[in-house]
Order: structure tokens, then C-alpha cells, then sequence
């Protein structure tokens, strides 16, 4: 079966997630989003290739009360373990996202978004004159992480700061 | 310091490089201030000059130093190279890399020079990056407080100007965040003022420095005036620039409110913000600090081809 479940009513299935109603039934294998800003479960959805579209049943939870958080969303994708290359993605735009990996209904792994201390051509520099963009061919973007929360990256060659809301408008 | 630290070494940013290390160059330069002496240090090297942009002072003062340390000059002139056919930075950087021991570039893209650096296996000196960075400029406009004050630490600054876009005046106020200024006035129109990412690494330096719009108001604590035109060809809105156009100017009036013994310093080339009725004013350094500019320089590239023998 493919497709995408959304919820809009108060609900939840993570193991950490707030005092809120089941509304979305457990995976028996696949990967838990948790502690998604609320709003971006369609970018994250966007940066893990939109799962959907191969064939994978997602779930999504959106807009439910956070005590961490007051709004978060979810995202759950049935029979695709999130790679820890792809935990570290997301940190860009959910920085205080969690991963649960589950198999056989049991969570065997949790990994943590964390943003990674160097991007290599994934954000593109907004300052026209910076090198990486007027010599885009053959410089690479590289950005070096500036600050965690909130989320900042540093352009290697120009030293203009990437916020959370240009990273998000770039990735999402 | 040891001999090797600046050996093979890139210059891309004062920031660098140490207190340490700016005043052991600051100490080899001074040995090449005067008449100049014959010698051919640099005999067996050629040194070449890539300028994507009009440079007069940086160019000819890495020139000339080079000449008079012996070494031979070769010149990259982008509006009769394959540039114009739209060549790369990369494919550029790679043949002057073949064919000199060290190049000093100029371009108008920040980073540029840094990509060159890690292109190359030869040094790469930055002549001046868009607005970012102009290392040895600022390295030649402290070595001239130095020689005309004695001293670095223990000043006031007053950097007036294009702080926002003039990359002398940013790299000026790294240098001296690498020393113990008294204190560090930054006066400019709103517009113009340093852009958030410069103040806030300035004060990631610990610099004392303070954001200010009326320069009289310094003036009388200043024992540096740093000043700098109003960088046009940076704007990228012209409107903008027409709103800032001679929106500041050293006068003989404003000079006769400084205090004794102050010093004006300008990166050059100038506009209407210096005037030149003030050249003949006593306090009109910034000629003896373009002049400066070779000594400095053969310090400089005697201490990165010759190995620190300078």
C-alpha cells in the first residue's frame, strides 16, 4: 500500500511524544520523526526524496501540542530506516528532531538530529559576489556550522551567515 | 616566531595570523625603509600578478618590492587574457600556479582569493577579495602607526567611512583586534555601518570598539583617523549609493578639532572625503603610508618565498 496519512486532530504514536491520543497506528518496521517544528513535515518528507513516491506508506502528524515544543509535527514511514546521513539533513530545517527506527514494533535505534559541523553543496550562498556562486562551476558551497539554536551556517568563502528561515526556504 | 611559520605560507586574512607574527613582519620591514640597496634575495623566483580588478597602489608596491628584491614579475591582465573568453577562476589559478612561486590576486568576488589558495600549490597573497579582506593593506596600515606613533596598543582609532563595503577599513579593524587599542570609534552613516557578521566578530575579538555617526565628537580623543571614500562600484542598489554620496568629509575645520600629534590615515585612491587642502596639513600621513607599502611588501614576500630570512 502507498500513500500518505494526515491527521489533524490531536494524536500521536512516538514513544516520546506528549500526552496525546493514538490517532495513527504503530509501524511494525520503518522510522518515527519526532520533534519536527510545526509546518515542516512536508519539507522533511521533500528531504528524505518524498518516500511516498517509491512506493512507502507515510504517515503524518501535524500541528499537535508540544510541552518542548507547543506545536510539533510527525512523520512516520513505514519499511525505510532513515540513515544517519539523512538524520543529519534534517537537522537543517528540524534541528531538534528525533529518530526512532523500528522493527518489529520495537524502537532498536534513536539518533538525533545533529547539524553537521560542515555542509558541502547542499546550501548555496545568498551573496552575489561571493565566489561560490560567480564561480559556481568550480568552487563548491561549503558551509560551516555558526550556531545550533537557533541553526546558523557560515559561507567558507564570504563569511555571510545562513539563518534557520534561509536555510528552511533553501531545503524545504 | 620561528624562520618556516611563514614559509610557503597563503595571506588571505589578517585574522590569520598572530600579534606575534604582524610584528616580526612590522620588524623586517623596517630594515628596508630608506634609500634602497640592491639585492637578490628573490633572484631565482618570479612572482605573478593577477588583478580582475583597477588597483594601482597594491599592484606597483608588490611590483616594485619585488623587483627590489630581485625576483621577476609577471602579469596577468585580465582584459587581454583568456579571462575575456570566460575562463575560470579555477583553470587561471591552476596555470599561474605553473608558472610562478607565488601570486598575488585581486578579484571582486569575496572568497576568491581563498579558492585560489587551496587551488594552488604556491602561495596566494590577497590583494583585496570584493569587500572582504585586504590583508596586506591592513598589515601596511599598522606598520605605519607603528612607525609614525611608536606604538599599536594604547591608541584611540577613529575608522570613518564606507565601513560596510571598504575592505581596508574591515580589515584595519581586524588588524588592531589582534592588538590593544584604547579604544575604536566606528563612525559612518547608518547605511555604511559594518555589517552584523564583521561587528560581531569584532567582538568575538574582545575589540573595544564603539558604533558612532558624528565625528566631531571624536575627534579630540583621536590619535588615528582611518578614512575611507564611499566604495560605489560595491553598491548593488545605485539609488542607495546616491543616498550616502558625500555624505562625510575630512575639512581643515573638523582637523583643527583633533588632538595633538593625530595622525590621517587613507587607504587611497580618495574622493571627495579628503580633500586636498589637507595634504598640507601636518597631519596628512596617508602618502608616507602608500609609500610604506613597499617596504612592507618585501617583508612580506621574503618572508613567504624566502622562508622568514627577511
Amino acid at each position: 500500500m502507498m500513500g500518505i496519512t494526515t491527521v489533524s486532530r490531536r494524536g500521536g504514536q512516538s514513544p516520546n511524544e506528549d500526552k496525546t491520543t493514538m490517532l495513527v497506528r504503530k509501524i511494525p518496521d520503518g522510522s518515527v520523526i519526532d520533534h519536527i517544528a510545526a509546518g515542516k513535515a512536508l519539507s522533511v518528507l521533500r528531504l528524505l526524496g518524498n518516500p511516498q513516491e517509491n512506493g512507502f506508506t507515510i504517515a503524518l502528524v501535524m500541528n499537535v501540542s508540544s510541552s518542548k515544543m507547543g506545536r510539533k509535527d510527525i512523520v512516520k514511514v513505514e519499511g525505510l530506516e532513515v540513515s544517519q546521513e539523512q538524520v543529519q539533513k534534517l537537522a537543517l530545517i528540524a534541528p531538534r528532531a528525533s529518530v526512532n527506527i523500528v522493527r518489529s514494533y520495537r524502537v532498536i535505534a534513536k539518533r538525533n538530529a545533529v547539524p553537521p559541523r560542515t555542509l558541502r553543496g547542499i546550501l548555496s550562498c545568498t551573496a552575489t559576489t561571493c565566489v561560490s556562486v560567480r564561480e559556481k562551476d568550480s568552487a563548491p558551497s561549503i558551509f560551516f556550522l555558526s550556531g545550533r539554536s537557533p541553526l546558523r551556517y557560515r559561507c567558507k568563502y564570504c563569511g555571510r551567515a545562513l539563518d534557520e528561515k534561509e536555510i528552511s526556504a533553501q531545503l524545504g | 616566531m620561528s624562520r618556516d611559520a611563514w614559509k610557503g605560507r597563503d595571506v588571505i586574512s589578517i585574522l590569520d595570523f598572530s600579534r606575534q607574527e604582524l610584528e616580526s613582519l612590522f620588524e623586517a620591514a623596517n630594515a628596508f625603509v630608506g634609500p634602497p640597496r640592491p639585492r637578490n634575495d628573490l633572484a631565482d623566483y618570479i612572482v605573478a600578478t593577477a588583478f580582475y580588478e583597477p588597483s594601482t597602489r597594491t599592484r606597483l608596491s608588490f611590483t616594485t618590492a619585488a623587483l627590489r628584491l630581485g625576483a621577476k614579475v609577471i602579469d596577468l591582465s585580465p582584459d587581454v587574457s583568456s579571462i575575456l573568453k570566460g575562463e575560470s577562476l579555477h583553470d587561471t589559478t591552476m596555470m599561474l600556479e605553473g608558472y610562478s612561486d607565488l601570486i598575488v590576486m585581486r578579484h571582486p568576488s569575496e572568497g576568491a582569493a581563498l579558492l585560489a589558495a587551496e587551488l594552488s600549490s604556491v602561495p596566494v597573497v590577497n590583494g583585496g577579495d570584493g569587500s572582504q579582506h585586504h590583508p596586506s593593506q591592513a598589515m601596511l596600515d599598522l606598520f605605519t602607526v607603528r612607525r609614525l606613533k611608536g606604538r599599536i596598543d594604547g591608541l584611540t582609532y577613529t575608522v570613518l567611512g564606507d565601513n560596510r563595503y571598504a575592505r581596508s577599513a574591515t580589515s584595519f579593524l581586524y588588524g588592531l583586534a589582534k592588538f590593544k587599542p584604547k579604544m575604536v570609534y566606528i563612525v559612518s552613516p547608518e547605511t555604511l555601518r559594518p555589517r552584523d557578521e564583521i561587528t560581531k566578530q569584532l567582538k568575538g575579538l574582545g575589540l573595544r570598539f564603539e558604533l558612532r555617526s558624528d565625528l566631531e565628537q571624536v575627534m579630540g580623543s583621536t590619535d588615528v583617523l582611518y578614512l575611507t571614500r564611499i566604495q560605489k562600484e560595491r553598491f548593488p542598489d545605485p539609488n542607495e549609493y546616491e543616498k550616502v554620496k558625500g555624505s562625510y568629509k575630512l575639512t581643515k575645520d573638523v582637523l583643527s578639532k583633533g588632538k595633538s600629534g593625530f595622525i590621517v590615515l587613507h587607504p587611497l585612491p580618495r574622493s571627495t572625503e579628503l580633500p586636498y587642502d589637507v595634504d598640507s596639513d601636518k597631519s596628512a600621513a596617508y602618502m608616507t603610508q602608500a609609500h610604506l607599502g613597499v617596504p612592507l611588501r618585501m617583508a612580506l614576500l621574503l618572508k613567504i618565498i624566502g622562508g622568514g630570512k627577511a
